[in-house]
């Protein structure tokens, strides 16, 4: 699934110069489950945006399945994060204007859909998430869980090959997130998701198939 | 998605599309308000040059005034010998009507006309003799009785300055109108093709020489004439036979009364002379010719063209039209500016603000064009509501101009210069009479609504959200999608 040769990223900040990632090469294969861990400034955004197509990296290749992120032009890059990759962040990142089924329906404006499939198929994504009854609430009328709920719920409709969640359950309680984490393992469990979540947490990261530690742009296996 | 997130973001941040939509509702109103009064003014402009000169009147012809003290022409004089009048108590009454040509022009020959037909290019020509009608009377004390107080032989002398309790005692009514002798035979050209006939009937040939006379309507209303009458000119009598109005509205037409020309010239003593020439060319693009022409063919004369009329319309009109044009202009021009500029800083923060949303949908695979779209179309909207309520207000502000019509005097000054008044006879002159050198016209401003202006300030509007919805877009492709994974600040 993901290939990641030598890969690179360095930032200029204002003086110096700043390495993200230092030559990271690392295989995931379809399906797998894996957790990335490390301190805070070790990379671990970083390395999601690489897999996300979000940045290209300064040196080395990413590649998803056949395509070769690191040297696609922005247009198709966009294309990739429409139709493969699907993102749940930290602070949920809703829309705070529209609803929670519009917020949904956003991830399908990108596809040649009408708008009544578009509706029932984010009406579906929200009753797998467990708000099929909270579609016409606004964020703002909702719990953090329950919008947790609903940004995976935007993650998952365009039914994508990846999901990456950066720190999913950062600003939940323990109780939500052991509900959000169950969610998204039975998401990964019955849809054959290859699913790799950043994580301060050891309680979430030992759910994982796979850990992998992240300092000062370094990947290393953890056992 | 495009139309439910564009509807969903202008009710929610409703303050922002507030604001945006009055600032450009704002500059739109006087962008219509300051275009259909100053369109308002031009048209009271026209019709005031046209209710003067005529329709159709290219070019005038007519002769600067000679210096004054050449002769008698330049002021009225009244002669009154020692037996006019009825005596009573010591007292004489007197009457009497004088007819001469009017301040400011000269009379000139009348053969110019033909002068003026034979020049190539002149498609009509009219020469009219333009007069003051003065009619004088007033109560004089005896002579007789006055000599033992006064000094000498000096008291005519002495200015009468007007009540019964003025010098001497003596009382005065001086009333003057305006007198056109017309050619009787109708002719393309001349004050009167700006004038239709409300009652009675125009001049026909058979009225040459005659006594008969057409008044203008607001004149025969305050001299309480009508059709049939009869009324004094020129110390004769002269019967009504039309009564015409401007075809301009609320504008008068040139002169008070019209006489046929040759009754004119008669009266004043003035035979064979005309004042001015009201000429037409075939085409617009043969004036500058035909005044050149002209010019080489009467030297002595003075020749202007419509544009040269158009500026000499003065009074409180060319005031209006001067404040609006610049002040009006310049004031639209600022208010547009700052409403650009508040839709575009309002837009820029906005996209700010927003920078996590619009990180976050590129991460969920929006592109830079939808993206942009989006805040282009929001902007678009907010300028056009703004368009819609401006153009609403300043329908409402034009029909409130319209509403108030405020009146606006016009004066054409006369071709020629107004001399200074005084001549030999003394003490009459000035006053009412010098008014009358210039062809004076109220006119109510009417501010016409023209759908061009709407579209127009319509279209300004939606530039206006354009521009900020670019500029804002611009700033919004400029941004990473990885602003999506930014901790939560
Ligand atoms: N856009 C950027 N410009 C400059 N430097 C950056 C940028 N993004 C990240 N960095 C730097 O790269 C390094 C890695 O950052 P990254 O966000 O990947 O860390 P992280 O492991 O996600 O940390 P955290 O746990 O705090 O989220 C940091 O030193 C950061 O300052
Ligand atoms: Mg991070």
């Amino acid at each position: 699934m993901y290939l990641l040769k030598n890969v690179t990223k360095s930032y200029d900040q204002s003086k110096r110069r700043v390495t993200a990632l230092s030559d990271v090469t690392l295989e995931i294969p379809t399906g797998q489950m894996v957790a990335i861990q490390g301190p805070t400034g070790g990379g671990k955004s970083t390395l999601l945006q690489m897999l996300g197509a979000l940045e290209r990296p300064t040196s080395g290749t990413v590649s998803l399945g056949d395509a070769e992120l690191s040297s696609m032009a922005d247009a198709r890059l966009a294309g990739i994060r429409a139709k493969e990759i699907g993102f749940v962040f930290q602070g949920f990142n809703l829309i705070p204007t529209l609803t929670a089924q519009e917020n949904v329906e956003t991830a399908l404006a990108p596809m040649r859909l009408s708008a009544t499939e578009r509706a029932s198929r984010a009406r579906k994504a929200l009753e797998s998430v467990g708000l099929g009854d909270r579609g016409n609430h606004r964020p703002a009328e909702l719990s953090g869980g329950q919008q947790q709920r609903v940004a995976i719920a935007r993650a998952i409709v365009k039914n994508p090959a990846v999901l990456l969640a950066d720190e999913p359950t950062g600003n939940l309680d323990e109780e939500t997130r052991d509900e959000i984490m169950e969610l998204l393992e039975g998401l990964w469990r019955d849809q054959g998701l290859t699913l790799i979540l950043v994580t301060h947490d050891s309680a979430v990261a030992k759910r994982a198939q796979r850990r992998l530690h992240i300092k000062q742009g370094k990947v290393t296996e953890k056992k | 998605m495009f139309g439910t997130y564009l509807v969903r973001e202008l009710s929610n941040r409703r303050k922002q599309t507030v604001i945006i939509a009055i600032g450009m509702a704002l500059a739109i109103a006087l962008v219509i308000v300051v275009n259909a009064v100053s369109a308002g003014v031009r048209n009271a402009q026209a019709s005031v040059l046209e209710s003067i000169y005529g329709v159709g009147t290219d070019i005038t012809v007519s002769q600067p005034a000679a210096a004054p003290g050449e002769g008698d022409m330049a002021g009225p004089r009244f002669e009154f010998g020692a037996d006019d009048g009825t005596t009573t108590d010591g007292t004489t009454e007197i009457s009497q009507s004088r007819l001469m040509a009017g301040f400011g022009s000269t009379t000139f020959d009348a053969s110019a006309l033909e002068t003026v037909l034979g020049v190539d290019n002149v498609a009509a020509a009219t020469a009219t003799l333009s007069l003051t009608n003065t009619s004088f009377s007033g109560e004089l004390p005896d002579f007789t009785q006055m000599q033992g107080g006064g000094e000498g032989g000096d008291v005519m002398q002495a200015p009468p300055t007007g009540g019964a309790d003025g010098a001497g005692g003596s009382a005065f009514d001086v009333n003057s109108f305006t007198v056109e002798g017309v050619d009787v035979a109708g002719t393309a050209v001349g004050p009167l093709t700006a004038a239709t006939l409300s009652d009675g009937r125009a001049f026909t040939a058979d009225d040459a020489g005659t006594n008969v006379v057409i008044l203008d309507e607001s004149y025969a209303t305050s001299a309480e004439l009508a059709v049939g009458d009869t009324t004094d000119i020129g110390g004769e009598d002269f019967e009504v036979i039309g009564i015409v109005s401007s075809t301009s509205a609320d504008a008068t037409t040139a002169s008070n009364t019209y006489i046929p020309l040759d009754t004119a010239q008669a009266l004043a003593d003035l035979d064979g002379q005309v004042s001015t020439i009201y000429v037409q060319a075939t085409s617009a693009d043969a004036i500058t010719q035909v005044q050149s022409d002209l010019e080489e063919a009467l030297p002595d004369a003075t020749v202007n063209t419509q544009a040269d009329l158009a500026s000499s319309v003065s009074g409180s009109l060319s005031t209006a039209g001067d404040l609006i044009s610049s002040l009006g202009t310049w004031l639209s021009v600022i208010v547009l500016a700052a409403a650009f500029l508040i839709a575009i800083l309002f837009t820029i923060s906005g996209v700010a603000r927003r920078t996590r949303e619009f990180g976050t949908l590129k991460a969920i695979g929006w592109t830079n064009g939808r993206i942009v779209g989006q805040v282009a179309g929001e902007s678009l909207v907010q300028g056009a509501i703004g368009g819609v309520i401006g153009v609403a207000v300043g329908l409402l502000g034009v029909l409130v101009v319209n509403r108030v019509a405020p009146t606006l005097s016009a004066g054409a000054a006369s071709t020629a210069a107004v001399g200074p008044g005084g001549g030999p006879g003394g003490g009459f002159v000035g006053g009412p009479m010098a008014e009358q050198a210039s062809a004076t016209s109220e006119v109510t401003l009417q501010a016409p609504i023209t759908l061009p202006i709407i579209l127009i300030a319509v279209g300004l509007a939606i530039v206006g959200g354009l521009l900020a919805g670019a500029i804002g877009g611009w700033r919004a492709a400029r941004l990473r999608p990885a602003e999506a994974l930014r901790s939560v600040a």
